[in-house]
């Protein structure tokens, strides 16, 4: 059942995430990337990690992306229109072969690290998984740093109030 | 735990910020509201709930310290909190700063500058370091339709995230060294039981990785770059504020980590701090005397005084931890005269900042100028004005350690600085006057001045009482 749960979430992340970098409209894109933090959601999720699941969806898939499409529709994109030929360095043939040698990079960076570690090396112990739980973690918070916990709503207070003397239109 | 005393001056500050802010939102547009009295109220009440708390060693919530050295802090603070408020109402309304966002940043900024003093754990020091950035990033670019607000305010928060970032960096490496925790008590426990040999690297990483945080939040050499352009750009008052209050509440930090959890590795971390101390007293005084713009030389003056006090921390030695404190309350109520001077007499269309600008100011408002004169003495170290009797504590503090070539410097600089205060006052008294418009000073910005010019002299003609209470204060945190 998790080796079959594993198998399906993880081909949606590698698919979702290859069909990101495909796509010529950046709001196709931008839902596809949603849809690999999902599954990388339910992954950790499968790793016994709930809380990491957790912050998984509400950071990345929730705040940052919903950034991510605010600029996006900020920008103003065009639609549906085919990417004009080599705009920049970054997207014509240039940038697709920088991109690949990066990414080349990186693969043979991991197989080498994983062959170094060996994939024994990864801890199997029930406890550890323990540790993560969102239990623990509230405890933690609303005792031993409690009051690092509230001094942070002043702090949030603070960005709230300097984000809207900053963007506030002048009359 | 239940305990809550340690943490009252703090709340009064940031309810007096939550009611400034409401207070904006209940006014009519166009009403003329006194919000700086919520500032006012909530400082003189911070002080006084710190005056009650002296010698009772409050603790809250494990991390919030309410010792004496943090009470002495929390009153310097309060005393810049003071002045500033009493400076910013002539100067708000001139220059169209948002009154309401302004005086609210302005006092979650000291409520931080507190917490940042008070604090026994370093994740709450970073927090308290956050809330007051955050606060002083957006007050420096509080005028938007100004260009070099902008540029200042945005330098200011790039390089400051980068220094937050090397300031956690340094927690982690901590908190590794201590076996998982942030409490400056365990940090100094664990340091002092492997004192013996040569420290872990992960110490070594830490040490220096703090260091750097605190460096730049102090402008020190070669964590200053941020400093002339955004003391030049934000509004001057701003400029007066964040000189002192952000020096005095890093400092804070500064001494209470590297002086208590950090001393075991006291023969690692000196030559280094030794070093960035003189080049931040000779870069700051040589750079500052080619300065046209009072704002940017001012910015330089107290890149150098960081120095001077950095120079206190070198020299940790009773003599050299009272004087770090005592150079703080003093160089506070200098600077911030200063700086509210040319605050005042700003216009809406100019800041009036140049130096020029002050030509013949003796023969327009012959008041002004002798104070503004006090004042940049007592920056220069003149007797006998606060800033002679700091400086004197410092370097004498410095000689007894041993440090005769970062005395030396110390000296020399003061007296090539000298010279650039010096210029100020002579534009004033022996040139014919600029041909600029002086706007008038509220009576309530003229006591401010006249306190902090008494408070000048006094620090200067009477010390030893300020000196006696610096040092009570600060043995209850070593």
């Amino acid at each position: 059942m998790d080796v079959i749960a594993f198998y399906i979430f993880a081909a949606i992340a590698v698919v979702a995430s290859v069909l990101v970098v495909g796509q010529k409209n950046p709001m196709h894109s931008v839902m596809l990337l949603i849809t690999s933090f999902g599954a990388l959601a339910g992954l950790y999720v499968l790793l016994d990690a709930p809380f990491t699941a957790v912050t998984q969806i509400i950071i990345y898939a929730g705040a940052i992306m919903v950034l991510f499409l605010f600029v996006v529709m900020l920008l103003n994109v065009p639609r549906e229109e085919p990417a004009p030929p080599a705009v920049s360095a970054l997207l014509g043939p240039t940038g697709i072969r920088i991109g690949v040698i990066l990414s080349l990079l990186l693969g043979a960076e991991i197989v080498w690290a994983l062959s170094r570690i060996g994939l024994g090396w990864f801890p199997q112990d029930p406890a550890a998984a323990s540790v993560s739980s969102v239990a623990l973690i509230g405890a933690s918070l609303f005792t031993r740093h409690a009051f690092a916990f509230e001094a942070t709503s002043v702090l949030i207070l603070v960005a709230m109030i300097g984000a809207v003397v900053l963007a506030r239109r002048e009359h | 735990m239940t305990d809550y005393a340690a943490i009252i001056p703090i709340v009064i500050v940031v309810l007096s910020a939550v009611a400034a802010m409401l207070a904006e939102a209940i006014r009519l547009p166009g009403e003329r509201m006194p919000i700086y009295g919520f500032g006012l109220i909530g400082l003189v009440g911070a002080a006084v709930a710190s005056l009650f708390l002296w010698n009772t060693d409050a603790h809250s919530f494990f991390v919030i310290r309410s010792d004496n050295f943090a009470l002495f802090i929390n009153l310097v603070l309060c005393v810049i909190g003071i002045l500033t408020m009493m400076f910013s109402n002539d100067v708000v309304e001139r220059e169209h700063i948002p009154a309401g966002e302004y005086y609210a940043l302005t006092l979650f900024a000291i409520s931080g500058m507190m917490m940042m003093a008070a604090a026994t754990d370093l994740l709450v020091i970073f927090i308290a370091l956050e809330i007051l950035s955050l606060a002083v990033y957006v007050l420096t670019g509080i005028r938007r339709e100004s260009p070099a607000g902008s540029e200042g305010a945005f330098k200011y928060f790039l390089l400051g995230a980068f220094s937050s970032a090397f300031f956690l960096y340094g927690i982690a490496f901590a908190f590794a060294v201590s076996n998982g925790s942030t409490r400056i008590e365990d940090i100094g426990r664990a340091l002092s039981a492997q004192a013996t040999g040569a420290p872990p690297m992960l110490a070594l990483l830490a040490v220096g990785l703090l260091a750097v945080g605190f460096a730049f939040k102090i402008s020190a050499v070669p964590f200053h770059m941020w400093t002339p352009d955004a003391y030049e750009g934000a509004p001057t008052i701003v400029t007066a504020f964040m000189s002192t209050g952000v020096k005095a509440a890093a400092f804070a930090a500064f001494v209470r980590v590297f002086l208590s959890a950090l001393e075991p590795l006291q023969v690692h971390w000196i030559p280094i701090l030794a070093v960035v101390a003189a080049a931040t007293m000779i870069l700051g005084t040589v750079v500052g005397v080619v300065q046209s713009n009072i704002k940017r030389m001012l910015a330089y003056s107290s890149i150098a005084h960081a120095g001077y006090m950095l120079l206190g921390i070198v020299s940790a030695n009773s003599a050299g931890k009272a004087a770090i404190l005592f150079y703080l309350l003093s160089y506070a109520v200098t600077n911030i005269g200063a700086l509210g001077i040319v605050a005042l007499l700003g216009t809406a269309k100019h800041q009036h900042d140049e130096l020029r600008d002050f030509s013949g100011l003796w023969r327009t408002r012959p008041g002004l100028a002798g104070l503004m004169t006090i004042f940049l003495l007592s920056l220069g170290g003149i007797p006998p004005t606060a800033g002679f009797i700091g400086k004197w504590y410092i370097f004498t503090a410095a000689v007894q350690e041993g440090h005769y070539a970062l005395a030396i410097i110390g000296v020399l600089t003061s007296v090539i600085s000298v010279f650039f205060y010096l210029r100020i006052v002579v534009m004033m008294y022996m040139t014919e006057g600029a041909d600029v418009v002086r706007p008038r000073i509220s009576r309530m910005a003229m006591t401010g001045l006249g306190l902090a010019t008494v408070a000048t002299f006094y620090l200067g003609v009477l010390p030893t009482r300020v000196l006696d209470v610096a040092l009570d204060s600060i043995s209850t945190i070593f």
